[in-house]
């Protein structure tokens, strides 16, 4: 069923898998399930509200906002750029640059070969920059809810 | 075209429709009848495989017919289409694959449903998410009923209604009994076989310019009769004013509506971890990516080899160039080599139909099972499975795709498809965007978000002229257009984020910090994701 993929994650491909069939997985000891319910999803949500406040997870959020926010804000206004100058100036557009090829033909292929290298750039960006952390992250929050609920993900 | 042809194309499409039933029969030989299986396919599938079923299932015969003929017709104009399709997936992968994947478990619903009082957001989403779907779909049905017509040679009516019934009767079978599982290896299958054929056609146009590009445009611009026209933006959208305007809206249809999508916000979920999620759409884009710049030399190389008065003369609306640049590249009508190739690009074309149609099944049955019967079922009722319901769902989302495929077999595909754009990025791309990034979005700006861009986006459909008031509309007797533009999206996909924003900032409720908290950490970090 599976390939042998260079992409594929093996690092964290065992991650929430076990589970099937949303049966939860582990089986606990009873005596940690004293808490009642209400009190338990309560301290479970304090944990989200903990680990959103921590330094660590602050710098994952930063680091993906300070890529996404101005790249997003970049290929938009490159995009509508160039489907504003397509329909509103054509004759710009039309201008030759070499042979056959003329200034529209540069933008369409521009567009092209921003989308690969602005995908290439997040990707890399994302597995050198966050991954790492995010995982930590991922690590010990369910750790934190795992005791507050009493080990029932 | 010759019988042969035609005969050939049918037994290789019939052999597709064999393999695809076969993998069908096998997969549910396996199945364990779980949700998780039935809606993720047990959400094993590795980045690879994903990256070809999410291209398998974006890449439509809208697109692979359509964009080339559109190009073969009027030039640059057509290259516009390829490039919002393709800009539209960095907007899914900055923006929404790697969130999504941690936060929902099925559908796009589960994902805003999260934070906020479940019920009306979940019917909200339930009802937008089946009504693009719904659309999407009919768009595919009423292209399949044109292609059997335009490549088998069967131009009556009765042919049209038995193949929209058949494509309708296979994908009922194909999700139904197949779920998640079926369908992804149908939609693998299709792009493989569909890249495949792209790129056999792209070298032999290429050989034939001896691979020269220059050439290859000069003589499509020679052909075509508009001069250096051709290869400039212009010749289709470059009328008057309304016409332009009508084009930067469906231009941000395309590139807003890709994120709104459920059979691609589904597929999201058939990877273990946000990480092969990214790396799915990251194969996806390079797959996409290059097929459309295949299906540009493809488009150049109709207007050059087969000339456009020739396309014009097969078809109107160019959705032939490529079928006959095919038979024309394996040495014309009489030969063995024209023959083969017609009846792959056939038979390609109808794959690609079969596997776009299963995955928007696959998605509406989700949305229909998991968010509205879920939400709306009565509290004594009868139990029933979640699967159970989603498989009549299929059967359901069916029979009223093929109604509508019947009624409004007339119309232009490449609307429809532009339509379904329109009201995703109307309806499901704001309230996803305010979900995951606004601390302070509530309930009530959730609902109003997502019918305050449904609702006008389907009025002013009904408002325009494609549905009265000029004689290619649906009802070219009744003059009841109000509104210029055929597509809507300038317009309502900015009354979608106004009315998210509206709704939230006269509403009582507070948000809800917590869930809020809970909503960012796990979207940035993959905490709790099943």
């Amino acid at each position: 069923m599976r390939y042998r993929d260079p992409w594929y994650d093996a690092l964290a491909s065992g991650w929430g898998e076990g589970d099937g069939a949303g049966v939860p997985a582990a089986t606990v000891p009873a005596a940690r399930r004293e808490g009642r319910p209400g009190r338990s999803a309560g301290a479970a949500a304090d944990v989200y509200l903990e680990v959103q406040r921590s330094a660590a997870f602050q710098e994952v959020r930063s680091r993906y906002r300070r890529f996404v926010v101005p790249v997003v804000a970049v290929f938009l206004a490159w995009y509508v750029a160039y489907v504003v100058a397509a329909t509103a100036a054509p004759g710009f557009m039309a201008r030759p640059v070499a042979g056959a090829v003329n200034v529209a033909m540069v933008a369409g292929l521009g567009q092209f070969l921003s989308t690969f290298l602005l995908a290439w750039a997040y990707a890399r960006h994302a597995r050198l920059r966050r991954d790492r952390a995010a995982l930590e992250l991922r690590w010990d929050t369910q750790e934190l809810t795992r005791g507050v609920r009493g080990g029932v993900l | 075209m010759t019988v042969d042809h035609q005969t050939l194309a049918l037994v290789l499409f019939s052999a597709f429709v064999a393999v695809t039933l076969g993998i069908t029969t096998w997969v549910s030989r396996h199945r364990h009848g779980s949700a998780e299986e039935f809606y993720a396919g047990g959400r094993l599938f590795s980045p690879m495989e994903n990256g070809f079923a999410i291209a398998g299932d974006y890449m439509s015969a809208a697109s692979f017919l359509g964009i080339g003929g559109l190009i073969a017709l009027f030039g640059y104009d057509g290259v516009l289409y390829a490039v919002g399709f393709l800009v539209a997936w960095l907007v899914v992968l900055f923006l929404v694959a790697e969130l999504v994947r941690n936060c929902g478990r099925f559908t796009l619903a589960d994902v805003v449903a999260a934070r906020m009082s479940e019920r009306p957001v979940r019917i909200a989403a339930g009802v937008s998410s089946v009504t693009v779907s719904v659309l999407y779909l009919v768009a595919q049905m009423v292209g399949a009923g044109s292609l059997v017509g335009l490549l088998l040679g069967r131009t009556g009516t009765g042919a049209q209604i038995w193949t929209v019934i058949g494509v309708g009767a296979l994908m009922v079978i194909y999700v139904s009994l197949g779920g998640m599982r079926a369908t992804t290896w149908i939609q693998i299958v299709k792009a493989v076989l569909l890249l495949g054929g792209a790129v056999v056609l792209t070298v032999l146009v290429l050989v034939r310019f001896h691979g020269d590009l220059d050439r290859l445009l000069l003589g499509a611009a020679a052909r075509s009769g508009h001069g250096d026209a051709f290869l400039a933006p212009g010749l289709k959208y470059g009328g008057n004013w309304t016409a332009r305007l009508d084009f930067i809206s469906l231009g941000l249809a395309l590139v807003l509506g890709t994120a709104g999508l459920p059979h691609i916000l589904s597929r999201f979920y058939t990877v273990p971890t946000a990480r092969a999620a990214r790396r799915s759409v990251i194969w996806s884009i390079g797959l996409i990516g290059g097929f459309y710049l295949m299906t540009i030399v493809l488009g150049f190389g109709a207007a050059a080899i087969v000339g456009p008065e020739a396309v014009r003369r097969s078809n109107a609306a160019g959705n032939t160039a490529v079928p006959l640049l095919a038979l024309d590249l394996g040495g014309g009508a009489d030969s063995t080599g024209g023959t083969v190739l017609f009846a792959v690009v056939a038979a390609v074309a109808f794959a690609t139909i079969l596997a776009v149609v299963a995955g928007i099944t696959l998605a509406s049955s989700a949305s229909v099972a998991h968010d509205l019967y879920a939400s709306l079922r009565r509290p004594g009722g009868r139990q029933r499975s979640e699967v159970a319901v989603a498989r009549v769902a299929a059967v359901g989302v069916g029979v009223v795709a093929i109604a509508l495929g019947l009624l409004t077999r007339d119309l232009n595909v490449a609307f429809l498809v532009g339509l379904a754009f329109a009201v995703a990025a109307s309806a499901n791309l704001p309230v996803l965007m305010y979900s995951l990034f606004w601390r302070g979005f509530t309930t009530r700006g959730a609902v109003w978000a997502v019918y305050g861009g449904l609702v006008p986006a389907l009025v002013l459909v009904l408002l325009s002229p494609v549905v009265s008031g000029s004689p290619e509309s649906l009802f070219p007797g009744l003059d009841f257009q109000y509104f210029p533009l055929q597509n809507p999206g300038i317009v309502s996909v900015p009354l979608g984020f106004l009315a998210g924003w509206l709704g939230t900032v006269t509403s009582a409720e507070l948000p809800d910090e917590a869930k809020h908290a809970e909503t960012e950490v796990r979207s940035l970090t993959g905490a709790g994701a099943v």
